[in-house]
């Protein structure tokens, strides 16, 4: 029941992007097709499931022990970083065909905040191993979730004429703002 | 002149916010109200100047290859400092802005302004660099903290200025899209007309 709480709770209550408002980068940069925002989601997806694990045992058996709690901060984005760094060179080697799906969106991970914002979210909420990686998870789901929704509207909004001064950018956010209010229809539910 | 340029270059050219986009995210996470935004802003800038200042002064001895590793570590660095001074003198600003405060290091203008302009510049103008860049976000961020607690609560800075409750929906996730939304249409159209 605790395990379905979180992963509804971070799907759909507080999704990662339209409610917390992290990994918005990626959200507004690569959300153009629904191909790439599927890559991009699988990709953060991945990384997040292990950095979460990682940070986890990291933080309760060498930062909590020698009480250094506060270099929580710099360790997490390194190991985040060289994380990506391994999956990168671990996924070529042993699936290529996965590599080529996700090749090009690994490097730029390293500074999707999404990534950091959970494992210091998981410290935050107490989480037990088991429960952290849900978590992860699910937000990731949550992530890929909001992409793929958005990357469908946003291929439709290419079509149509906008205002001058709405092009780009703004009718995007517009778009994002309508997105988050169906969104909000979700909170309570958890 | 040369100097004055790259102070006020962050401020309108390349504001950080209203023109590069970048730094999305504290942007509609942080500005709830005036208050939030403004300290935000102060918070980027005061890392943003110091990792300039400090990147400008080892850019000779980092190689080139591990570069982007070392600015990350430097920039955190930063972070933990601040970290440690908003808990001692603002605990109730850095109760707010929370988890936005460590995630200050993956601010992709801070990396940017050190790969775009720290690793080939003096400390001086790095520093004044910073000073710019710094301003233009808080400034920015301040703008649109202001119009969501203007709407959201009729108030600015907890002044009130609008009798009333006010609309919900700008203090809340969709309100941060569309009020920069709209300050993104009015910006271009302002700046499409001057040039």
């Amino acid at each position: 029941m605790e395990y379905f709480v979180i992963i509804i709770g971070s799907i759909f209550v507080n999704n990662i992007i339209l409610s917390r408002f992290l990994g918005i980068c990626p959200f507004l940069g690569v959300s153009n097709k629904v191909e790439t925002s599927l890559g991009m989601g699988g990709a953060v997806t991945f990384v997040m499931a292990i950095s979460s694990a990682v940070t986890y045992i990291v933080y309760h058996y060498v930062l909590a022990p020698f009480d250094i709690k506060y270099m929580q901060t710099i360790t997490f984005i390194l190991i985040i970083a060289t994380l990506v760094q391994m999956v990168e060179i671990i996924l070529k080697k042993v699936s290529p065909s996965l590599y080529q799906a996700l090749g090009i969106f690994l490097p730029l991970i390293t500074t999707n905040c999404a990534v950091l914002g959970v494992a210091i979210l998981l410290v935050q909420n107490d989480f037990n191993l088991l429960e952290s990686v849900v978590f992860a998870i699910s937000n990731a789901i949550g992530f890929t979730l909001a992409m793929v929704l958005f990357a469908g509207l946003r291929e439709r909004i290419e079509l149509n004429n906008t205002p001058k001064a709405m092009e780009g950018m703004p009718i995007v956010l517009v778009t994002a703002s309508i997105l988050a209010m169906a969104f909000m229809g979700f909170s309570g539910l958890v | 002149m040369k100097k004055l340029n790259i102070l006020t270059n962050g401020i309108i050219k390349s504001n950080p916010v209203f023109i590069l986009l970048l730094g999305m995210c504290p942007t509609l996470g942080t500005t709830t109200s005036a208050m939030n935004g403004f300290g935000m802003g102060a918070a980027t800038m005061f890392v943003l100047i110091l990792s300039n200042m400090a990147i400008s002064l080892i850019k000779n001895v980092i190689p080139d290859k591990v570069r982007i590793p070392a600015f990350i570590i430097t920039i955190a660095s930063f972070v933990t400092i601040l970290e440690f001074f908003m808990k001692a003198y603002v605990p109730s600003l850095y109760e707010t802005l929370g988890l936005f405060i460590p995630l200050i290091v993956v601010n992709c203008i801070i990396l940017g302004r050190a790969e775009a302009f720290a690793s080939k510049n003096n400390v001086f103008s790095s520093m004044l660099d910073g000073i710019g860049i710094g301003l233009g976000f808080t400034l920015s961020l301040t703008i649109i903290g202001a119009t969501r607690e203007l709407l959201g609560s009729g108030a600015v800075f907890g002044q009130k200025l609008i009798e009333g409750d006010g609309m919900l929906i700008f203090i809340l996730p969709p309100g941060a899209f569309l009020v920069l939304a709209y300050l993104l249409a009015v910006f271009n159209k302002l700046t499409k007309k001057t040039n």
